[in-house]
């Protein structure tokens, strides 16, 4: 499920305040016909897992350590790994596909490659909701498009929900089974082809410099 | 630690150490008093000075996630100079009134425990109110810029005697601790140990950063609170007996952890406490002077020594591992 929006619209912003690491503007977030702010962080932490765009303080975390951290939540008091949570974290790095890398440290590691070692974490973390703020930006056209496939892969099979931001708006359309669009009166929310046959593509953003083709789902500059 | 018992002013032969550490012989009153009441006293209060600062450093280190952290980020040691510095130059006007004088070592402690104490309070309330951690560094480093320049003025007028006692004071000490004394810091340290350890988790968690660690269901608050309080214990404590050693809680860490090329907590917080007692045993015996009458001051020590090893392992690694 992807949000996009113009620049400063408050696409991570929702993001954020649905992730609890800012407070609400305004209005209810409820999860589970529970409202968020009732949540312990622990249970919080079993629920949504985030995938951030700032850099992690440490970069000399083993990637396999990185990816261990996400079991956080289920470990004991002094965050001892149990079976079940090293079959978990071998089945993320499996899934993401990145056995070779491991035993690497992060300051090792691609933008692409880190940005995937990021998402093993969160599917380590194993929640139903996964949210991520912008996981393709800084990468190439074919990285992003192999993020994204993985994303969807990983909503189809693990039946997990997956929300990102992202200004890819044209590859979002291929891939994505539901969008929301932030506009600055009304913002619309369904799946890409219904968007698109009600024109909401067009009014995204300012129309004069580029303009939305719906026949092609892509936008032409003027 | 034998080593380090064995050195000291007064020379006695390394096996009659031994002879009066473990068998009890006292064929030498005076040995066995400076060995019993001056020399063991004085290599616990090291290991518990050297583990204690260095663990200070670590959580410093992590919770801001800045190598430059210390355990005296938070202006506790400064605090701590402030109460020493106001009962050594204000005890003197004091006595001039009251005909008795205040000034002892049990009044010194008391004067820089309450000093670190009030800064910590301080730091803690701003604590509790922001929600950067950043500013907190930032408004701990300022707090030790008010106390420090309070402690010049106070300096300005004092006398040059009362200001020499207060520059020893500031070059540190391990001696001069009764077993009583010793028992409380011990007591102390212990409490902030087993804060620390209580911290592993959260501190792991912050090494990716705070954002995530919060989403990995740490209580970011309150665990925030504890570490601070945890270094506040310790810190304070060994500022209050010890005096303001510097450099130990900086280096000690990054030792740790160039040699075991971890960030794991669980690895680095026992392995700081070791290396940290180890190498402030090291430093004392060096301060002791081997073979002559006199004694360095311990804070000028731990630098000289200390400060080159940290080169030399960051220039043979060329990586710094944080």
């Amino acid at each position: 499920m992807a949000i996009v929006g113009v620049n400063g619209i408050g696409k991570s912003t929702l993001l954020r305040t649905l992730g609890n690491l800012q407070q609400k503007i305004d209005g209810v977030v409820t999860l589970e016909n529970k409202k968020l702010s009732e949540y312990s962080p622990t249970k919080l932490a079993t629920k949504i897992s985030l995938v951030l765009t700032e850099p992690i303080a440490s970069k000399n975390l083993t990637v396999l350590e990185l990816i261990a951290l996400g079991r956080q939540p289920y470990t004991n008091w002094l965050g001892t790994l149990t079976e079940e949570d090293k079959i978990k974290t071998k089945e993320a790095i499996t899934w993401v596909e990145i056995e070779d890398l491991q035993h690497k440290k992060c300051f090792e590691l691609s933008d692409g490659q880190l940005q995937r070692v990021m998402i093993a974490r969160a599917l380590a973390q194993d929640t139903p909701f996964i949210l991520m703020d912008e996981p393709t930006s800084h990468l190439d056209l074919y990285h992003k498009v192999q993020i994204l496939k993985l994303l969807q892969s990983i909503a189809h099979k693990a039946k997990k929900t997956i929300l990102f931001t992202t200004h890819e708006i044209e590859v979002a359309i291929q891939i994505c089974d539901k969008m929301l669009i932030l506009g600055k009166n009304q913002s619309y929310f369904g799946t890409p082809c219904e968007l698109i046959q009600a024109h909401h593509f067009e009014k995204l953003f300012p129309t004069d410099m580029i303009q939305f083709d719906a026949n092609t789902g892509s936008f032409k500059i003027k | 630690m034998l080593v380090n018992i064995s050195f000291g002013s007064v020379t006695i032969p390394f096996k009659n150490t031994l002879a009066v550490l473990f068998t009890n012989e006292t064929t030498n009153q005076s040995w066995h008093y400076i060995i019993w009441d001056y020399r063991v006293p004085k290599a616990i209060t090291a290991v518990l000075v050297g583990s204690g600062l260095s663990l200070c450093g670590l959580l410093m280190q992590t919770l801001f996630r800045n190598p430059l952290a210390g355990p005296f980020v938070l202006g506790i040691s400064s605090g701590a100079s402030l109460g020493a510095a106001i009962l050594i130059m204000g005890a003197s006007a004091f006595s001039s009134v009251f005909s008795f004088s205040i000034f002892n070592d049990t009044t010194l402690a008391i004067a820089s425990s309450l000093g670190s104490f009030l800064v910590l309070l301080a730091v803690l309330s701003v604590a509790l109110k922001i929600k950067d951690t950043m500013s907190l560094l930032i408004i701990g480093l300022m707090f030790g810029s008010i106390t420090g320049a309070i402690v010049s003025v106070l300096s300005y007028f004092t006398s040059s005697e009362n200001l020499k006692q207060f520059i020893y004071w500031s070059l540190g000490s391990l001696g001069d601790l009764s077993w009583l004394q010793l028992l409380l810091l011990g007591s102390i340290i212990s409490i902030g140990i087993l804060l620390s350890v209580l911290s592993i988790k959260p501190l792991n968690a912050l090494l990716l950063g705070e954002n995530y660690a919060q989403s990995l269901g740490i209580a970011l608050k309150k665990s925030r609170l504890l570490i601070i309080i945890a270094t506040g214990l310790l810190a304070g404590s060994i500022t209050a007996f010890a005096g303001p050693i510097a450099f130990i809680g900086l280096a000690v860490p990054h030792l740790t952890r160039q040699i075991f090329n971890t960030t794991e907590h669980k690895i680095l917080v026992p392995a700081v406490l070791l290396y940290g007692a180890i190498i402030m045993l090291v430093c004392d015996s060096i301060a002791q002077l081997p073979g002559s009458a006199s004694v360095l001051p311990i804070n000028a020590i731990t630098s000289i020594v200390g400060a080159p090893v940290v080169i030399w392992l960051l220039v043979r690694k060329r990586k710094m591992v944080f």
